[in-house]
């Protein structure tokens, strides 16, 4: 690999059409960077914002949440609640110092593999051009990521 | 970390391995991902394959492997057969997870380098996931054997038909006060022009005596509770104000009711009825419906002709609604199509002039059983016309109003131009923006009628107006089109039009939807499950639409999903139970703190609320198992199976490698 910076980004897609947009971006062979990895849930509305921040505490880059379009959710109206969601975190993480394009929200029909591939490209593309996260308070990389790592730990047990 | 994983890397000849270094990636799991309970990693040709799954059979007996991370395709493609494969194993299916390395990784990326590492992070995601799954058993769901079927067009009577004849009972619904929907109002049917009442009738009749249906028409839904194979239904059963336990049909109270009253309904406005009615002869059930809004009795205290004349003393003016219950498997929704409304396009002047009419206008004015007798006539009534347009695509395929095709227009209008032909022999010009015949038989009755010197002109209708700009225009409706064809715009005089409306999804479709749990596209009609491969099921389990609720389509089309559907209900009634998937939330009790936030996000309503308790619970049949209740439980009471906190927090730490990052930091 060159020295050129790799984000790390994770994207949350939904088991019905943005997964499903994935996999027909697979069948089509159709190409993007290698950057993103996927968390496949039943729903956007799944979309827990806690999932967003432990993402980002533990060294995500970027993150994308992806569902169905709305009107199209398989559960009816539940991506309007991953809408609400995605506008509050994007002021929230923005509180919390992250620029607020670090996070992006996509929709995208089982059908629009061609969209997912071009989406993914073209975040992949601006996180690239934004370089790494930095929290505000950045220090020791190595403390960064132990840190989220126990407050995994003590939620699980919880 | 007590798990016991093991960890199959599958190559898929060279699908996954020809960008994926797959015995790097298992050799990586085995070593790195050790202290994670990892015991054994393999690649191998071809996962999927019985070798391959008797590979982790064999692991499983051997190893003891408590968990199983297969990285492969995706999981929308073998999942299941993973699943098995543990089964077969001994282990719980549910303690398998397929990770993707080929649609989401090594098809879509060409630096094998990167693929690789991004494939090491996927498997990684997946053993971490793995670690907090559960042993889970399919809910076993026992299928009462009543269907419910919405709407008594011929979709709905096929559906009702099919299901009674195979041996389990149906309840029909209909709105109206008779079974039958559009296709009684119809005289001809395309293409083959045989008699719509001749065919369809006996079927009416086959519904309304067979034992195996209860009718009820003049009835609508009102409240659906329940799941797949569980559903409580309300109906209300609107009053007739005639016992129809006495009523024999006989008639003799619309005979004797002194109010007549223009029938919007069957006869399309160009008719009437009395107060008391059935909207034609061969109505089933036979049995009369009195409309209080313009009965003299109800209007004026007095008359009451049809209780004096009623020779079974059936009439009940005090009759009232009345709530049905029913307890049924399954739902089938036909409930069919309004016209598109014609006066929302000005221009064409429908209400205006009097000879513009609707196409439903023109099946009633055609049809021998009509106001007319079947007389193609003007409004005055007795005048024939010399010259007719036939306005396509009123309302379809125009960005303006619908952008869909409505499907039927083109055929109805190649028979109603037979028609007029046939019966007035006057001059008749079919103004289209295409002609699209695609079934059976369709296109052969479009070349018969070029051959009857039927006109056609290219060209979408701009104009119809009665304001002549030469004399052989006075008196006439003018339809302003361009020929297309010709380059031309032309005016032709004629005496009558008619107006080809489109199909517009019911007015109510989508509170209806609401009701059953299913939900409508941007243009109005029910999403099927998958367009092409499962048409009549929807994202509800148990519910299925079939005919125009689910998109335009003709008669032919209609039946077959009609018949589609009650194959669909009766395989399930067969199964006696089915097993569903086991993704569904669940309340811990003790942590709720009843705040309720959940109990509107869910659209299912599977959350219940014990107001004694001050808890919430969810009814884990009617959860379809989407997670938001658990993304949005405050007090984190709420769980979900399959894709838990921890599961999916655990397969984001393995793709971010935090517990593998420790040991080696300089990876990735």
């Amino acid at each position: 690999m060159t020295d050129q910076f790799e984000p790390v980004i994770i994207g949350f897609t939904c088991n019905w059409c943005s997964y499903r947009a994935a996999d027909m971006a697979g069948t089509s062979r159709m190409k993007y960077p290698p950057n993103i990895r996927l968390i496949r849930l039943m729903c956007s509305g799944r979309l827990d914002p806690t999932f967003i921040l432990k993402a980002f505490a533990g060294g995500a880059d970027a993150v994308l949440v992806s569902g169905c379009h709305p009107g199209d959710c398989h559960y009816i109206e539940q991506n309007y609640k991953a809408l609400r969601r995605f506008h509050l975190l994007k002021r929230v993480i923005t509180q919390m110092g992250i620029e607020p394009q670090r996070l992006k929200l996509l929709w995208a029909s089982a059908a629009e593999g061609a969209i997912f591939t071009n989406e993914v490209t073209k975040f992949t593309e601006e996180i690239r051009a934004l370089g790494p996260l930095n929290w505000p308070t950045s220090g020791d990389a190595e403390k960064m990521f132990a840190v989220p790592e126990q407050m995994a730990v003590q939620e699980v047990a919880a | 970390m007590s798990e016991k994983i093991g960890v199959y890397v599958c190559h898929c000849g060279t699908n996954i391995a020809g960008t994926v270094d797959v015995e790097n990636v298992a050799k990586w799991a085995a070593e790195q991902l050790k202290h994670r309970g990892v015991v054994i990693a393999r690649d191998y040709k071809f996962m999927c394959s019985s070798t391959g799954q008797e590979l982790i059979q064999k692991d499983i007996k051997e190893l003891g492997l408590t968990r199983v991370v297969v990285a492969a395709c995706s999981p929308h493609l073998h999942e299941a057969t993973f699943r098995t494969a543990c089964k077969n194993g001994g282990l719980n299916p549910y303690l398998c997870e397929l990770v993707s390395i080929r649609e989401q990784c090594s098809w879509v990326h060409t630096d094998k380098a990167a693929a690789t590492e991004k494939s090491k992070a996927v498997v990684a995601g997946g053993v971490e996931r793995v670690i907090w799954h559960e042993p889970l058993e399919p809910l076993l769901v026992p299928i009462h054997p009543a269907t419910l079927v919405v709407g008594g067009g011929i979709a709905g009577i096929q559906a009702a038909l099919e299901i009674a004849d195979a041996g389990y009972h149906v309840y029909l619904v209909e709105r109206e006060p008779s079974i039958g929907g559009h296709m009684a109002q119809f005289d001809k049917t395309f293409p083959t022009l045989d008699c719509s009442a001749c065919i369809l009738t006996p079927k009416m009749v086959q519904v309304g005596t067979h034992p195996n249906i209860t009718l009820m028409s003049w009835a609508e839904v009102e409240k659906v509770d329940g799941y797949l194979g569980n559903f409580q239904v309300n109906i209300r059963q609107k009053a007739r104000c005639v016992k129809t336990d006495l009523c024999t049909g006989c008639g003799i109270c619309q005979e004797k009711c002194p109010k007549k009253v223009i029938d919007p309904v069957f006869e399309a406005g160009l008719g009437n009825r009395k107060a008391i009615y059935t909207p034609f002869p061969q109505a089933v059930p036979n049995y009369p419906v009195l409309d209080k809004e313009n009965c003299t009795y109800f209007l004026k205290g007095k008359c009451k002709a049809c209780e004096i004349f009623c020779p079974t003393g059936a009439i009940d003016f005090a009759q009232e609604d009345e709530i049905i219950q029913v307890d049924v498997g399954q739902i089938i929704l036909a409930t069919g199509w309004d016209l598109f409304d014609a006066r929302r396009i000005p221009q064409y002047g429908y209400g205006r002039f009097a000879n513009v009419y609707t196409n439903m206008e023109f099946e009633r004015l055609s049809n021998a059983a009509g106001p007319t007798g079947g007389k193609i006539v003007l409004r005055d009534g007795v005048t024939e016309p010399k010259s007719v347009a036939i306005a396509h695509c009123v309302g379809s395929r125009d960005e303006n109003y619908n952008k869909y095709c409505s499907n039927i227009c083109c055929m109805q209008s190649l028979k109603f131009a037979h028609l007029v032909k046939e019966r007035t022999g006057a001059e008749v010009y079919n103004c289209y923006i295409d002609m699209r015949t695609p079934s059976k038989g369709y296109e052969e009755f479009y070349n018969r009628l070029l051959e009857e010197g039927t006109h056609f002109i290219r060209g979408k209708v701009a104009e119809i107006t009665n304001a002549p700009r030469i004399p052989e225009e006075e008196g006439k409706l003018i339809v302003q089109v361009e020929d297309t064809l010709i380059g031309k715009q032309r005016r032709i005089p004629v005496d009558m039009v008619i107006l080809s409306c489109g199909l517009e999804p019911r007015h109510d479709a989508k509170e209806v939807g609401r009701l059953f749990g299913i939900s409508c596209s941007a243009d109005g009609w029910y999403i099927e499950r998958h367009p092409k491969l499962d048409p009549v099921a929807t994202m509800t389990e148990g519910v299925y639409i079939a005919g125009v609720v689910q998109g335009p389509k003709d008669i032919p089309a209609s039946v077959a999903q009609g018949a589609a559907a009650a194959a669909r209900a009766l395989g399930k009634i067969q199964q006696k139970e089915v097993s569903i998937e086991p993704v569904r939330a669940t309340v811990d009790q003790d942590k709720c703190s009843g705040c309720r936030i959940c109990n509107n996000l869910c659209p299912f309503n599977a959350i219940l609320f014990h107001e004694d308790l001050m808890v919430s619970e969810v009814n884990p049949a009617l959860c379809q198992g989407c997670g938001t209740c658990v993304a949005a439980c405050p007090a984190g009471a709420i769980s979900g199976t399959v894709f838990s906190n921890e599961q999916v927090l655990g397969q984001l730490e393995g793709l971010l490698l935090l517990n593998v990052k420790r040991l080696e930091p300089e990876l990735v």
